[in-house]
């Protein structure tokens, strides 16, 4: 029997509104068992969390890592463990990679290679359409089998309303909500940055900000006709987010995802064309992002997603028109979020804490987000004091185009625990046997 | 040639960065330059021993002549490279022609790129001196100057003058250029098209917007009449080239209904019978040739002006060699 002894951290367990001070938490055999002051450590391992904030792990409900296909951006591995890195202790991996997802058994590959890579645990999701072509739903129940925690067209929004209607129906026999990017394609194509004064100034093709409202505005209906379970990928507008806010207020199953570049950032970044800002959906104007802001303080937006989207230096370096869009998120979303949003007084951090682990674990059903007993040991801890300095080179993702490079932070992951191992902490890679994989059930 | 006193900086990329000053010290420079067209030996040892890249990635035709007889007429030594035929069509990406180029030590590289920011992406990796020639619907900023060069010949004086583009500045290059330049200069700039044609938020850049030609001509004292690509047509911006012309076409009889006449601009290559009509593009208000001839002289001054020519020596300059 494996035990560890948490000491003497605050706890914050937004799942329950937990916060106490001079805490502890034991972990027996991978779970959380309680959650106390002055608990008996008896045998078990200490680890010392003093002046720290324990908390349970971040799950990324978006993130790409690139493999089969894409090694040279990203693997599982050094996906899973840059997550890690970054106090997550889930990802979703999105399906995009090469080949597509989209059979039980590429998802059986990424389920594997995720536990050997004992960093965060990686969940694969898996394609709604075969090859994401939009064309015909793939095999929701053998993929769900094989460890899927829910379908979707990774970064393409499904062109068809009747297909979408159908994935959301069907969908509801195998209990894994649909994911969906909510964009009218046909509008928002050949756009390489938000339609707006910026993109005027500097002759880029726009993407309007309506294009998003169209897509979000189907997604919410087909999901309330169908009674289907959406989950609405990258808000990235005002205006879809107020969507979002009334569609709930209706009673609409939809959860609703944001990035913390999109939720701190604005396309005035733009002017000098740096491909480091470079994203779909582009960032929006500064009202865009402060409505994104109080949608995320309110609840209709439900979590943070880094949409991890490592990209080979190369690719980057190019002209705008030419670089792909994407940049990588795991290893300093909490801190850009803390320093921001939480610092800058626009968040509590138990709302912060919550949106990275509670809301999306909930949002696509997967264990975690809370330190209940019996939860798994997935466990966070923050030194929200420690100021620190972005810096891509130090990053354990292969990526490095990152829009915050050289940005000051404040606070900090300092350790990470799946299952109840430690799968990373600061100032040593520790290579330590964890479970990596999915919660066994 | 004195010192590295560059009223410019290293590049030029487009107007929106410059000062009016700057503006006006390139307008000026290229006043001297004019008269050089018109001798019998039209060259001038300023750039004597400096090497030039005309790096095209676009086809271009006047642009690209108009910046070689500049640089010859200023004795560079030049090299053109094409998107047909180099390795920039086997797929060499432009960073990698970037360290080509300044493993050969070039000191200037005029560039046109169907990207929007390639320029700028250039001159960010090189040390020489970058002229952009053209960078997607970005900036065009020989030409804008070439315009507004064109202007002050016929004016004077840009302050308060009214000066309205017409037709396709979505995609126009030329626009932007023409936009920045003449509201830093103090002019008044309106825009007219049809909306489809006309990017999203136009008004912030300080224009006046026009939903009608006929109240754009009233208004204007001169017009710069944009090409329309025959692609707009087959994207479905504009419905039909007949209609184009009949509603958004510069026609004299449209012309004849304004209170003053107007002058004519045309960055071309025009399309007769769209845009513009024939016999305003060869009526008597046209200064479209005079805007080429402007050209190599603006060419001239802004190559003049980045390898570090002071502004005041270019008088010297052209009486240095006379005949």
């Amino acid at each position: 029997m494996s035990r560890v002894l948490i000491r003497g951290g605050r706890v914050i367990d937004p799942a329950t509104g937990h916060d106490a001070d001079d805490c502890d938490v034991l972990v027996v055999d991978g779970r959380i068992d309680a959650v106390g002051r002055g608990l008996d450590a008896g045998d078990a391992d200490p680890v010392d969390a003093g002046g720290l904030i324990v908390a349970p792990g971040f799950v990324d409900p978006h993130a790409h890592l690139c493999e089969p296909g894409w090694e040279h951006r990203e693997t599982i591995r050094t996906g899973a463990l840059a997550a890690a890195a970054g106090g997550y202790t889930a990802v979703c991996a999105m399906p995009d990679t090469d080949p597509v997802v989209d059979d039980p058994a590429s998802v059986g590959f990424i389920v594997a290679e995720g536990r050997r890579a004992r960093g965060a645990r990686v969940y694969p999701t898996a394609a709604l359409s075969a090859g994401c072509r939009g064309e015909r739903l793939t095999e929701f129940g053998e993929i769900v089998d094989a460890g899927a925690v829910a379908v979707c067209d990774a970064g393409k929004a499904v062109g068809s309303s009747s297909l979408m209607r159908l994935a959301l129906q069907y969908a509801r026999s195998f209990g894994v909500p649909v994911l969906s990017q909510g964009e009218d394609r046909e509008l928002a194509r050949n756009g390489v940055m938000h339609e707006g004064v910026i993109s005027t100034r500097l002759g880029l093709r726009g993407k309007p900000a309506v294009a998003e409202e169209i897509g979000v505005a189907r997604d919410l209906a087909l999901a309330r006709a169908t009674g289907g379970r959406l989950h609405l990928q990258r808000v990235s507008t005002g205006a879809a987010a107020e969507l979002i806010r009334a569609a709930k207020a209706a009673g609409v199953q939809v959860t609703a995802e944001a990035t913390p570049h999109h939720l701190l950032l604005s396309h005035n970044l733009l002017a000098g064309y740096g491909t480091e800002y470079k994203v779909d959906p582009p960032l929006r104007t500064a009202r865009d992002v402060e409505l994104l802001g109080a949608a995320l303080a309110d609840g209709t937006i439900d979590c943070i997603a880094t949409d991890h989207a490592p990209r080979h230096y190369d690719e980057k370096e190019q002209a705008f028109d030419d670089a792909p869009h994407g940049v990588v998120g795991l290893e300093t979303a909490f801190a850009v979020l803390h320093t921001r949003l939480v610092r800058g007084s626009l968040l509590p951090l138990q709302d912060l804490l919550h949106r990275m682990s509670t809301g999306p674990a909930r949002a696509l059903g997967l264990p975690g987000g809370s330190l209940e007993p019996g939860q798994p040991a997935d466990i966070v801890l923050i030194d929200a004091e420690m100021a620190w300095t972005v810096a891509a080179g130090d990053f354990v993702s292969k990526g490095r185009s990152t829009p915050f490079e050289g940005a000051c932070m404040e606070g900090r992951v300092v350790r990470t625990l799946v299952g109840g191992t430690t799968a990373w902490s600061l100032g040593r890679a520790t290579r330590a046997p964890g479970p990596g994989g999915p919660v066994e059930t | 040639m004195t010192g590295s006193t560059a009223a410019l900086g290293k590049d030029l990329i487009g107007l929106e960065p410059l000062s009016p000053d700057q503006i006006r010290i390139v307008l000026d420079t290229a006043e001297p330059f004019k008269e050089i067209t018109e001798r019998r030996i039209k060259k001038l040892p300023v750039l004597r021993g400096k090497t030039i890249v005309n790096l095209f990635f676009e086809p271009s035709t006047r642009t690209r002549i108009s910046f070689e007889f500049a640089e010859k007429r200023l004795s560079a030594d030049t090299v053109n490279i094409g998107a047909a035929g180099s390795s920039v069509s086997k797929g060499e990406t432009l960073v990698d022609t970037a360290r080509n180029l300044e493993a050969m030590s070039i000191d200037m590289v005029v560039i046109r790129h169907w990207s929007a920011g390639a320029a700028s992406f250039l001159a960010a990796r090189i040390p020489s001196n970058v002229i952009n020639a053209g960078d997607g619907a970005h900036e065009h900023p020989t030409q804008g100057l070439l315009d507004i060069l064109t202007l002050r010949d016929h004016f004077g004086s840009l302050e308060g003058l009214r000066v309205c583009i017409v037709g396709d500045v979505l995609h126009s290059r030329v626009a932007r250029s023409n936009i920045y330049g003449l509201v830093k200069l103090g002019a008044k700039v309106g825009v007219c098209g049809p909306r489809t044609l006309l990017p999203a938020s136009i008004e912030q850049l300080g224009v006046r917007v026009f939903a009608q030609v006929d109240d754009a001509v009233r208004w204007a004292d001169a017009l710069n009449v944009l090409r329309l690509q025959l692609e707009r047509m087959e994207d479905g911006f504009v419905p039909s080239l007949r209609e184009y012309n009949r509603v958004f076409g510069i026609t004299s009889q449209r012309l004849e209904r304004a209170p003053k006449e107007l002058l004519i601009m045309h960055p071309g290559p025009m399309n007769r019978g769209v845009e513009i009509d024939s016999d305003v593009a060869d009526g008597p208000h046209s200064v479209i040739l005079q805007q080429v001839t402007n050209g190599v002289a603006v060419r001239m001054a802004v190559l003049y002006l980045l390898a570090g020519g002071a502004p005041h020596l270019a008088e010297a300059a052209r009486d240095w060699t006379g005949t």
